[in-house]
């Protein structure tokens, strides 16, 4: 298992390095400089132009530019944003717990239905149920985000007024400092209400944010839990006169969870992507929101430094749950 | 929980539950988070609204609801004859805010004046390469080359004094960079060895104390309870930041915010007809326009442009890109600013005159291209439709169109080149009120292969903007700029397309809001009705 780990952690490194460089290169390969934007309309003389691209420090050669952020990051120096002047870092671990809580909720959401939405289809096999499932789980898996999310707030928080519009909790409680994870704040503040009220902000956008990974994980359950069933095991289980429950929940869904696993390790990218369109329409102050303005505004510490840092949790996620096929499937640390 | 913590909370529950101090808490859905909260150190209105208009003041100030400017820091001032020199005197007994880190042992004075224009001129001060400052407005204003010393004369009396006579300077101290801070405050940070804390936690002597800000999520402010011109009506100020318009409604039907900024016009009617929201609107301070590059031909001429001009169906421009929400201009300068020339008549649509005039200029089998921007403006919500249909129109009078586009910095960089090819559709959304701002900027010679895109520099014209700026008489600046535009419809280097119309909706309970010109959410003088 050791040797597995170790062997997983070596090709991170690589990876790392190449994270560096594309985010490095992909903000820099776009056309328009943050000093033309940052101008807009107005514009900039010529002079005033040459007196910013030397304060920025990009009249220095490209190689050197990279050397010099990769020096930063190795002793954990992400930058300072050009546009808000703060620390890349201080700026991330702000907003971050915010897309975390939202998209851990997501995550959860989804499992919690999708995970029995999958197994059941796929014992009812070609049955009303199952074709009923599965085409809801095809229509939110191509549900657009944004309209899904302004569909959910006119119903619910519009015309039936039972859940707020948007923002992680009602403006009458505040807490400054925190962990930022406004669950967790709320419960351990002494205001009455707030943990509910963070609870209710929360319900519209976990539902967004959960809809395509939990309409993905169904249908993955579901062909994998119909590939385990058709096993000879099974029948043997069956032919032992074990309770169905105890067959499709224990026996087969084990073995069936491996992709499903693989999908939930996939779905972080896909989360962190989705949360820039639930983050936007919900007011929710997360780093979806944070990277696209940064785009647009060619902050390039702060594109940098974000998609590293993604990229870097990504990673972590994709190699815990390699290492829980490690623990699911002994198969597959023995190798 | 801290005590800053402890009494913020206090007072927004207090307001929000309608508690027995029966505390006022206005909530203004904002459509984006402040870059910071040093209004010298950003260009962006969003960052305005929650710095310069809450916390700070400015010597001179618009007239909320007008280009025109009223005395703020400086109870009055004097221009020399040869309007070089400009003498202020400060009020006395204006209280700066205090924190839980910073509590003044002065009123304000002269040096917090000097300290303020500084720090953005001078390398020796030791704020001005604090928070990467880059000072865009002073710069953008000319003011480094305009300013030739700031001297103190006593306590509460500041003299300018100027390189060059310059008529709009006054309006350029309203601008939200010349807001004023406290040197006090600024020494203290220094001191403690956090000066970027004059960007993030402000100090000011506005109507509102900054008290907290959740990046990306809420902004809260208190009032300034010794506020030199009166404590405002409500005693808390929130912004809820939501980027998202169609949030924004809903937030404002559901009573959790009070005003919106930026209603989708697809909105705009529903709103009209909700009994809960008072819509109120005002042309906007900005001009959309289609620039000829006057320096190729054929369009060298004056006619041709003035043809191209008469081919262009701007109603159905109005209608199709602005949705209602604009208004068709006719001069460079928008309505609501002073000298605008109402006796201006815009060219009429009428292609088949426009037809006969190429024809009689020589000009047959014409090719263009027009520049689409790739972002939405208030003066030109729709850059891409709003060309196809300008295609459209030139087709009809033979005139094929190829429509291009950019990124939007590289558009930017690319339609200022002298030898571009094609007309470029862009706008302007005016600083200080001032028509110079509009007329020098974009159509004087100096901002040929810059700001001025339709590379036009016409001596009769430069000379009466010129012989403006320098005029320190109201009355005779208005009738130049008021000549100017006469001058600039004759030659047209331009087609002016239209002014946008401002939407501002707001709670039926909310009262004394007004929509500015200059484009900025004001809340002091606004109430909310019991």
């Amino acid at each position: 298992m050791l040797r597995y780990i170790v062997s997983r952690l070596l090709t991170f490194l690589p990876t790392f390095f190449g994270v560096t460089l594309i985010s490095f290169g992909f903000i820099r390969v776009l056309p328009g400089d943050p000093i033309v934007v940052m101008a807009g309309e107005r514009g900039v003389t010529p002079e005033r132009y040459k007196e910013l691209v030397a304060q920025f420090g990009f009249d220095r050669p490209l190689l050197v530019q990279y050397w010099e952020y990769l020096k930063g990051v190795l002793q954990g120096d992400l930058g300072q944003s050009f546009v808000t002047k703060k620390p890349v870092w201080d700026e991330f671990f702000a907003l971050f717990p915010a897309t975390l809580e939202l998209s851990l909720c997501a995550i959860v959401f989804a499992i919690v239905l999708g995970l029995p939405a999958g197994v059941i289809a796929a014992v009812n096999r070609g049955k009303f149920f199952d074709r009923a499932l599965m085409s809801s789980a095809l229509v939110g898996y191509s549900m657009p985000i944004f309209w899904w999310a302004l569909l959910l707030i006119i119903v619910f928080s519009g015309w039936l007024g039972w859940t707020p519009v948007s923002g992680r909790i009602s403006l009458m409680y505040f807490f400054d400092g925190g962990t930022g994870f406004m669950l967790w704040d709320a419960l351990w503040s002494d205001q009455k209400g707030a943990f509910l009220s963070a609870l209710h902000h929360l319900i519209l956008p976990t539902i967004v944010l959960g809809t395509i990974p939990l309409a993905v994980i169904a249908r993955q359950t579901r062909s994998a839990m119909l590939e385990v069933l058709s096993e000879d095991y099974i029948r043997t289980a069956r032919a032992k006169g074990l309770s169905p429950s105890r067959v499709n929940f224990v026996h087969a869904l084990r073995n069936a969870l491996i992709p499903v696993i693989t999908v939930i390790g996939l779905m972080v990218g896909t989360l962190l992507a989705g949360a820039i369109l639930t983050e936007t329409i919900f007011s929710w102050p997360g780093i979806g929101k944070w990277m696209v303005d940064s785009i647009f505004r060619r902050d390039y510490p702060v594109v940098q430094g974000g998609l590293l840092l993604i990229a870097v949790i990504v990673m972590i996620v994709n190699l815990t749950v390699d290492m829980l096929y490690g623990f699911i499937n002994p198969k597959i640390r023995k190798r | 929980m801290n005590l800053r913590t402890t009494l913020a909370t206090g007072l927004v529950l207090t307001a929000l539950l309608g508690g027995a101090a029966s505390a006022k808490t206005l909530v203004y859905c904002s459509e984006g988070s402040p870059e910071g909260f040093d209004p010298a150190l950003y260009t962006s209105g969003t960052t305005f609204d929650a710095s310069s208009h809450p916390v700070f003041n400015r010597l001179a100030e618009f007239v909320t609801g007008t280009t025109e400017v009223e005395p703020g820091l400086a109870e009055s001032w004097e221009a020399s004859e040869d309007g070089l020199e400009y003498t202020f005197k400060l009020r006395q007994g204006v209280k700066f805010h205090a924190s839980e880190k910073f509590t003044p042992t002065r009123d304000f004075n002269a040096d917090d004046v000097i300290f303020s224009f500084e720090r953005q001129w001078k390398e020796d001060n030791a704020y001005f390469k604090v928070s990467g400052g880059t000072w865009e407005y002073f710069n953008g204003m000319s003011m480094t080359d305009l300013l030739k010393s700031i001297e103190k004369v006593d306590d509460y009396t500041v003299k300018f004094v100027l390189n060059r006579p310059e008529a709009p300077f006054i309006a350029n101290l309203a601008m939200d960079f010349a807001s004023i801070q406290s040197k006090e405050y600024a020494d203290a940070l220094v001191a403690a060895g956090t000066p970027e804390l004059l960007n993030q936690e402000p100090i000011g002597t506005g109507p509102f104390q900054f008290v907290a800000y959740q990046k990306d999520a809420v902004i809260r402010y208190k009032a300034n309870a010794d506020y030199w011109r009166g404590k405002a009506a409500i005693d808390d100020l929130v912004f809820a930041i939501t980027p998202d318009a169609s949030v924004r409604y809903q937030k404002l039907k559901a009573n959790e915010c009070h005003v919106m900024p930026y209603p989708n016009p697809a909105d705009i009617e529903a709103m009209k007809a909700d009994a809960d929201i008072t819509m109120l609107e005002q042309e906007g301070l900005n001009v959309g326009y289609l620039a000829y590059n006057t320096k190729q031909a054929p369009f060298d001429k004056p006619e041709v442009r003035k043809a191209l001009n008469m081919a262009i169906d701007k109603n159905a421009i109005i209608d199709v890109v602005f949705q209602g929400s604009g208004k068709a201009a006719k001069n460079p300068i928008p309505p609501t600013m002073w000298s605008y020339n109402d006796a201006v008549v815009d060219d009429a649509y009428d292609p088949e005159a426009a037809k006969k005039m190429l024809a009689d200029a020589g000009v047959t089998d014409l090719s263009m291209k027009i520049w689409a921007m790739p972002v939405q403006r208030p003066y030109n919500p729709n850059a891409r439709r709003m060309a196809e249909l300008m295609q459209a129109d030139f087709e009809k009078v033979g005139v094929k169109v190829e429509i291009v586009s950019y990124e939007w910095g590289e558009y930017l960089e690319r339609s200022k080149a002298e030898d571009r090819d094609g007309a470029v559709l862009l706008g302007w959304t005016g600083d200080n009120g001032d028509p110079d701002n509009f007329l020098a900027v974009l159509l004087g010679c100096d901002g040929v292969g810059g700001s001025n895109r339709a590379q036009w520099c016409y001596q009769p014209f430069e000379d009466l903007i010129q012989k403006a700026k320098v005029t320190s008489d109201m009355a005779e600046r208005t009738k130049l700029y008021e000549e100017a535009q006469v001058v600039f419809k004759e030659q047209a280097p331009w087609a002016t397309v239209a002014h946008s119309v401002v939407f501002m909706p707001v709670r039926k309970e909310v009262t004394g809001y007004k929509v500015h010109p200059l484009g900025s959410h004001i809340f002091y003088g606004v109430d909310i009705a019991e």
